[in-house]
């Protein structure tokens, strides 16, 4: 792949995380968000965190089974970032719209609702892998140390997933599709790791 | 021009459906973005609208003779008959919001029997078409509160369901009433889909039932009901939660304990038997104290939940003696 391509398709990837929060800031702007318009913002930020994450973790496991694909590294960062950018929209829209800013019904929700805690650790275990996205981390802190600490980002993803379980009714089945990719992305690391570990000794 | 007169606070004593012509209700939200979507939405606008509030497509549509009723809620802005009817918990037609709307089509009112079992003198049977002339049928205006924390107001028709119970002669033993839905799954494609126990099953103790407040419903909006809101025949009680008041109703029983009701069977915890509207014992995924008004705009949605939902001057007298704490 080009650097050339790379720069158009780094262009688009650009354009495709951002065009849903464009799409919902022109909606919130005409009030065009449907009869129960904070539902639908919080629905819409918290499936766009989950989806981009997913498709974050989606990107070392893909490069191992196509090696063609390894380029695709390189946007695997802004991935991450777009997710912590709707992760923090997620959390901006339960502190405003359903917190209201109060502290204290935040730390009731925070204390009392297991949804909400697992919520917030999900974004909360962002925060230091978007402190740390810079190469300069990377160079700081050392390779091995920077994945062994962005491996934080498959904990996020879980504690999403059970955020978003614990979120919606029992019987109700809507998580399921999200959680089955998720878990097949988390069993794929071991056992690409299994897979390579037995056919090194036939090629060496 | 339209637009303003939407917005107005209508005057709640005459019958809505005298006031607002339906072609403005139902495309309250339509023009209101029409014109700020005139520039650069343009193009996608239509088609996001469309996604979002597909056009009303299943409507009974039979106007109904009624009378206006002092029971009525007054001083409250209507939601609009568009999100009445397309932000609808009817899982027996999906569990998305808008699947109900979609999936409404499917469901057939006609023949409709309802079926009387249980601690009465006589087993009977009633047809719809018989119920709805029992009694004139009123415009109650009621707000109702989903136990999710959204609510709305809305203008049902019906008679108060005592003049029913009267009809069915239960027996002194009869204690509790019990009401179950219909629950066919040619017609109702959400009952593979959602994992709860079906028929639908609520029930409420007998002098909740012969409260004057809690509805036989028929219609609204002055017309027979919409599949998606539970057509032909559902209850409405309008001082507990949403969920309670139980949809198409098929079956009704006279029973001397109190029945097994589908929510509080799936999560006791999470919805009790009573389910009263209560600020001050919360759900445990959320808070009761506040709810957001269907159709407000998304800043101005949130508003304090009522004791009993606005309805405690009458109900409250229900409960003494009684903890709501632990009776949930």
């Amino acid at each position: 792949m080009s650097n050339r391509w790379i720069v158009v398709l780094k262009v688009l990837v650009h354009a495709a995380c951002l065009a849903p929060f464009a799409w919902l800031v022109v909606h919130l702007l005409q009030n065009n968000l449907g009869p129960d318009p904070t539902a639908a913002v919080t629905f819409f930020t918290g499936r766009g965190t989950l989806r981009l994450l997913v498709l974050f973790l989606a990107v070392t496991p893909l490069r191992r089974v196509m090696p063609s694909l390894a380029w695709i590294i390189r946007f695997r960062r802004m991935l991450g970032l777009y997710a912590f950018f709707y992760g923090s929209l997620h959390l901006l829209t339960y502190v405003w719209l359903y917190a209201g800013f109060s502290l204290s019904a935040m730390i009731d929700d925070i204390t009392k609702r297991r949804f909400i805690t697992a919520g917030l650790t999900a974004w909360v275990l962002m925060v230091p892998l978007a402190l740390t996205s810079t190469t300069w981390s990377i160079r700081k802190l050392g390779g091995k140390n920077w994945n062994r600490l962005h491996r934080l980002a498959y904990l996020s993803a879980i504690a999403g997933i059970v955020h978003y379980w614990w979120g919606v009714k029992p019987g109700v089945q809507t998580p399921m599709p999200i959680t089955l990719v998720l878990f097949a992305l988390l069993i794929a690391r071991p056992i690409l790791t299994w897979w390579s570990r037995r056919k090194m000794p036939a090629s060496s | 021009m339209l637009i303003r007169k939407t917005n107005d606070i209508q005057p709640l004593e005459i019958t809505p459906s005298e006031i607002t012509p339906k072609s403005v209700y139902l495309n309250r939200r339509a023009f209101m973005s029409g014109a700020a979507a005139a520039g650069t939405a343009a193009l996608v606008g239509p088609r996001i609208a469309s996604l979002l509030a597909p056009a009303a497509s299943v409507h009974a549509d039979t106007k109904l003779t009624t009378v206006p009723s002092p029971l009525s809620t007054t001083g409250e802005q209507l939601t609009s008959l568009q999100d009445i009817t397309h932000y609808n918990n009817f899982y027996e037609l999906g569990v998305d919001k808008g699947d109900p709307a979609r999936n409404a089509g499917r469901m057939k009112t006609r023949p409709w029997t309802v079926s009387i079992e249980g601690q009465v003198k006589a087993k009977k049977t009633f047809d719809i078409d018989t119920l709805l002339k029992l009694r004139p049928l009123e415009d109650r205006i009621y707000r109702f509160r989903c136990v999710e924390a959204w609510s709305m107001v809305i203008p049902w028709v019906g008679y108060s369901l005592s003049e029913f119970i009267k009809e069915c002669d239960p027996l002194p033993s009869a204690k509790y009433i019990q009401f179950l839905s219909l629950a066919d799954p040619n017609q109702m494609p959400g009952l593979r889909e959602a994992n709860l126990d079906w028929p639908y099953s609520e029930g409420l103790r007998m002098d909740e039932a012969m409260h004057p407040l809690t509805l036989l419903t028929f219609g609204l909006y002055g017309e027979t009901l919409p599949n998606q809101d539970g057509a032909p025949v559902r209850v409405v009680i309008p001082w507990k939660y949403g969920f309670k008041s139980a949809k198409s109703i098929v079956k009704v029983r006279f029973v001397d304990k109190q029945p097994h009701t589908t929510w509080n069977e799936m999560a006791p915890n999470e919805y009790g038997f009573y389910s009263n509207v209560n600020p001050d014992v919360d759900h445990p995924r959320w808070s009761q104290k506040t709810e957001r008004r269907i159709g407000a705009s998304i800043f101005k949605q949130r508003q304090p939940t009522l004791m009993f939902n606005g309805y405690g001057d009458q109900v409250a007298k229900l409960y003494t003696g009684m903890d709501l704490r632990k009776n949930f």
